[in-house]
């Protein structure tokens, strides 16, 4: 309401003012109304960031009040497009740390690290049999933080490999793949062969001895295919050469070479990574489709178990 | 005893996730078969008393009647993700701190690595090649595994046990896992990274690493043996003993099945029944194929012109 009149005050003597020109008097008042003016917005201005959740950048963030209500605790989860992945309301002992182990939710921490560090690295390295090794060098004797951060890449993807094992072995112990979840436990599996498939593509990259005989064992294997490999069983009858069997497909070459290195690292940093947050996303999802977390589920006695069986034939049939 | 050679292969940055596995493994174990216990003791304790089985809310945990059955995501949920979170990642910087990833020589291929060892986590794969040709060991094994995974949903028709630790309930699936991961998987990686030595030859946690070692090994197959020399005799030969061993070991592992387990032999379709014993008598064969190589010598059972087994 004060504006309003200040508005009203101000307009007609500003008018004024325009029309008498040269009037030093007149042009005067004005520059002190202006001054004025700009106090009292600089004072509202000051009063209204005394309390930023009402300010229009802050409400246009968070769409939602934050006092301490279950309404507001709700609407932070479901509001926000991270946290959503979770439901408002979950079972109480489903919290309890020693019936998931934490696993999953670990596995996929350590894929977000990995992403991370994975990233950093990307911007030193160049994957060429000229540069691949300096480039490593380089990184740890002359890039800030590079050691570790070349460290932190490589041990987190160690502790990858051992949580997503631990995670499926916590999963088989809780019976936890049972109706209605066998397919995530499908979508599991596959998610436990690209883990394993992303930490081996990496191996190769550094360029060095290790990564080149791991992998020369490795794809070794694949000449052996059947039907597909030079020197698998029925591989000679199918004409398979090694110029154009699988293990040639996957080195793109046939040694271990700068094709290898090449398709390594697209499969490392691109190809699987994809491919794996696709899978991913399937198994979120499905996770909260098929009924949130499994349990810790109340106990079943046999007896009822039987009963539950012909119950379900009963009306299916 | 060489404490020496010991440290130098438990200390291999590239080990320590190995050594880092094992104490992890038992907490874990520990940590299941401790609720295991509790809610097996629940599930006696209300399969003896059907009135307290009617008004029990089943869980090991504490509830009172006033108490919801759910809490909020947030804060409750979101906590402990959070300190999950920062305790990774704590554990995760001090690694990278005290501990610097290997970096080997440029990649050479005229001066091999011996041992020239895959991943640890295939090191599994790599111990079958001893005992498989690499079509088996490299592509049918890992072929087998990740299908042998796939179907546990489909061929477990146990409906007890979603969604609590027990052991009375599944018995049968927990040996059966058990196995599978502890024995033939963990358990391979080990021999591979502790006792594995160059040439890929057994050593004893304690023996030196020998570079220079020979072992004239004299391996034998099955068919020669039991003086089979011609091609075809020992393509029959083999044929019979594989053929032998899946027909014996089902007949085996029926009777077995219908004896002890006769409420899941009877739940089970016959698809699910044969890819139970399919994968059952292949997962054991491994363990025998094994032995008879490190006891007997013997390298080949089944011997033809396109494959050896
Ligand atoms: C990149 C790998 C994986 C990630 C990031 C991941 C993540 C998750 C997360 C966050 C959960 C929620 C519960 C929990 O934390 O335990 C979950 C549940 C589940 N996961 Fe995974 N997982 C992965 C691999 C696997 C594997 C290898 C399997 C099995 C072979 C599997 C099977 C399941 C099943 C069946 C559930 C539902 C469990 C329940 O309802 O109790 N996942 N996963």
């Amino acid at each position: 309401m004060a504006d309003e009149k200040d508005v009203k005050e101000v307009k007609p003597r500003a008018e004024s003012g325009n029309g008498a020109k040269g009037n030093g008097a007149g042009l005067v008042k004005e520059i002190r109304d202006i001054n004025a003016e700009l106090v009292t917005k600089a004072k509202e201005q000051v009063e209204g960031l005394k309390d930023p959740t009402k300010t229009q950048v802050f409400t246009s963030i968070f769409r939602h009040k934050h006092d301490d209500t279950p309404r507001n605790r709700a609407l932070g989860v479901l509001s926000n497009v991270f946290l959503h992945l979770h439901p408002a309301k979950i079972n109480r002992d489903a919290v309890r740390y020693s019936y998931t182990w934490g696993m999953g939710g670990i596995t996929f921490y350590l894929f977000i690290v990995l992403t991370f560090t994975g990233v950093l690295l990307m911007f030193y390295y160049h994957p060429s049999k000229v540069q691949a090794f300096r480039d490593v060098l380089y990184l740890e004797a002359d890039v800030p933080f590079g050691k570790l951060l070349r460290n932190m890449h490589r041990w987190a993807a160690h502790l990858m490999v051992i949580a997503v094992w631990l995670h499926m072995f916590r999963v088989f112990l809780t019976g936890s793949y049972k109706k209605p979840r066998e397919f995530n436990w499908t979508v599991g599996v596959i998610l436990l062969v690209l883990t394993l498939l992303l930490s081996f593509t990496g191996y190769l990259l550094p360029d060095d001895q290790l990564g080149f005989w791991a992998v020369t064992v490795g794809t070794n294997m694949a000449r052996a295919t059947p039907l597909l490999g030079h020197e698998g069983p029925l591989g000679a009858q199918l004409h398979m050469t090694p110029y154009n069997d699988i293990r040639f497909g996957l080195l793109g070459g046939s040694i271990v070479d700068a094709n290898a290195l090449l398709r390594s690292y697209i499969w490392h940093c691109i190809g699987i990574p994809i491919v794996a947050s696709i899978f991913m996303i399937v198994h979120f999802w499905r996770v909260r489709k098929d009924g949130g977390i499994s349990g810790p589920a109340p106990v079943m006695l046999a007896s009822e178990a039987e009963k539950q069986r012909r119950g379900v034939k009963a009306a299916g049939e | 005893m060489d404490w020496h050679q010991i440290w130098e292969i438990v200390s291999t940055p590239d080990n320590v996730p190995i050594v880092a596995l094992i104490p992890l493994l038992a907490f874990y174990i520990y940590l299941g078969v401790k609720q295991a216990r509790a809610n097996d003791q629940l599930i006696a304790q209300l399969e003896t008393d059907p009135a307290l089985a009617k008004t029990h809310h089943r869980k090991t945990w504490p509830f009172r009647p006033g108490w919801q059955k759910e809490i909020h995501v947030w804060p409750f949920l979101l906590r402990v993700e959070f300190l999950a979170a920062i305790i990774v990642t704590i554990i995760l910087m001090v690694w990278s701190i005290t501990l610097n990833a290997p970096l080997e020589e440029p990649s050479n291929p005229n001066v091999t690595m011996n041992p020239a060892k895959a991943p640890w986590y295939f090191l599994g794969l790599q111990e079958m090649l001893v005992y498989f040709d690499p079509w088996i060991a490299g592509v049918v094994m890992p072929t087998l595994i990740i299908v042998g995974l796939i179907i546990i949903p489909y061929i477990d028709t146990n409906p007890l046990g979603a969604g609590y630790y027990t052991i009375k309930q599944r018995k049968f699936a927990l040996a059966t896992f058990g196995f599978g991961f502890l024995a033939l998987w963990v358990a391979m990686i080990l021999i591979g990274t502790f006792i594995r030595g160059p040439g890929w030859q057994w050593f004893w946690p304690g023996q030196t690493w020998d570079h220079s070692r020979l072992i004239y090994e004299v391996n034998r197959d099955l068919p020669d043996i039991f003086g089979i020399t011609s091609n075809l005799g020992k393509g029959i030969f083999g044929a019979v003993v594989v053929g032998g061993y899946f027909a014996a070991g089902g007949l085996a592992l029926t009777l077995l099945f219908r004896r002890f387990m006769a409420k899941d032999f009877r739940r089970m379709s016959i698809l699910q029944y044969s890819m139970v014993a399919a994968f059952m008598l292949m997962m054991i064969a491994l363990p025998i194929k094994m032995l008879f190589r490190l006891l007997f010598h013997i390298k080949y059972v089944w011997i033809t012109p396109w494959f050896n087994i």
